[in-house]
């Protein structure tokens, strides 16, 4: 490391390098998907261990997220005399940016670290060769599953996570003296189908690529040892989290959402 | 291989309340209509429309009966506005149409007076009589003119 320039150099074309290697990957999972048999089996098991055992913090943090909007929104609001405009306020914040972007970054941590260690651990206890060895791919049987699960999973967490904040604005809302009615009338005028609930499905849905990939990627080539697991692992909850915000940024910015 | 039963269940329950939260959003909140309603298009060329946007309500009495469709400039160059209206209304030809204000600062909506003609609205028809937008600032602008022209004298 003698020659600053030569160390960035170094780090611009490892980052090209992995991008690469990611691509060819996401087109080999791509592939096995198409691939027979279908492994449903697989993959609802997987959607089970990504979705359902996701959805309590989930909810918890969706109704968390919302009531401190809905508290944020009121307080803001009631210097203007606007507090009528609260359901506006919370419904599309939550549906155009933190809706799809938290319940994202919550998955990584639950279900992405976790998808990561368990390929990791795979690699590390030879799992992997063994399952090579009754000739079955552990592509086709480990990966694709797991990021088709989570590709799937994404939107349908994220739409409940958006339900669950419009819930907690309306408590909080209500409870401090907001209309019921104008509250959700505000979200029915001012939500749209087309630029708003369609850009946080698309959203969620790239959300959800990312992090699928991310994840069973890190797992899979991770090193098959201890410290190379515990490595991969943090390495997936560090580069998913960077991944989901930057492209939040680049989705808003060419769609508009 | 005996399957987890309970899980699958789970399983299934999740995926409901999934698609049923995404049906909310767009049905309820979005505002899609499956199938959609059935609506006739009429236009009304206005000199100044304020700040309305596309979708705004259009109401009769108070009574949302549509919306802004979209909002282009004519050939005269005056705002030419599409509005989307129920097509169960029977509205005369002699309907005019008003671009008014919810508060003094509120949002722009588009509010229809029925007329009394016996030939009834229909779709791509032109609304003849029309109302422009108030420009609050160019009321005051005109009053305090006015104000300063009478002190002058």
């Amino acid at each position: 490391m003698s020659n600053p320039v030569a160390a960035i150099g170094a780090r611009a074309l490892y980052f090209v390098e992995e991008t690469g290697r990611l691509a060819v990957f996401a087109a080999h999972v791509g592939g096995a998907a198409l691939r027979r048999p279908l492994r449903l089996q697989r993959f609802l098991d997987e959607v089970f261990y990504l979705g359902v055992l996701s959805l309590i913090i989930i909810c918890v943090c969706g109704v968390a997220v919302g009531a401190v909007l809905g508290l944020q929104g009121y307080n803001t609001l009631e210097r203007f005399g606007a507090t009528d405009s609260l359901g506006t306020v919370v419904g599309l914040s939550l549906i155009r940016e933190l809706g799809p972007v938290l319940t994202a970054l919550l998955t990584t941590g639950r279900a992405g670290s976790a998808t990561t260690a368990e390929i990791g651990t795979m690699v590390a206890t030879e799992q992997l060769d063994g399952l090579r060895m009754m000739s079955i791919d552990p592509m086709h049987y480990v990966v694709m599953p797991k990021a088709l699960a989570m590709i799937f999973v994404m939107p349908l967490l994220s739409a409940l996570f958006i339900v669950c904040g419009i819930a907690g604005g309306y408590l909080v809302g209500v409870y401090w003296g907001v209309d019921p009615g104008s509250y959700l009338t505000g979200l029915e005028s001012s939500i749209t189908f087309r630029d708003d609930v369609v850009g946080s499905f698309i959203k969620a849905l790239c959300f959800g690529v990312l992090v699928g990939l991310i994840a069973t990627y890190r797992g899979f080539t991770s090193a098959p040892t201890s410290q190379g697991v515990s490595a991969a692992t943090t390495t997936t909850v560090v580069e998913a989290s960077v991944a989901i915000l930057v492209f939040d940024y680049f989705i808003t910015a060419l769609w508009g959402v | 291989m005996k399957r987890n039963q309970t899980r699958d269940v789970a399983v299934g329950l999740f995926v409901l309340a999934g698609f049923a939260a995404i049906a909310y959003l767009s049905l309820q909140l979005g505002g899609l209509k499956i199938p959609a309603d059935e609506t006739i298009s009429v236009f009304a060329d206005f000199d100044e429309i304020g700040g309305l946007r596309p979708r705004a309500p259009v109401v009769i009495s108070g009574v949302q009966v549509g919306q802004v469709d979209r909002i282009d400039l004519s050939d005269d160059y005056r705002a030419r506005v599409f509005l989307a209206l129920d097509a169960a209304l029977e509205l005369p030809v002699d309907t005019s149409a008003s671009i008014v204000t919810s508060g003094v600062l509120g949002d722009r909506y588009v509010s229809m007076q029925l007329g009394g003609d016996d030939r009834y609205l229909e779709d791509g028809d032109e609304i003849e009589f029309v109302e422009s937008a108030v420009i609050l600032e160019r009321l005051i602008g005109k009053l305090i003119h006015d104000a300063n022209l009478d002190s002058e004298e």
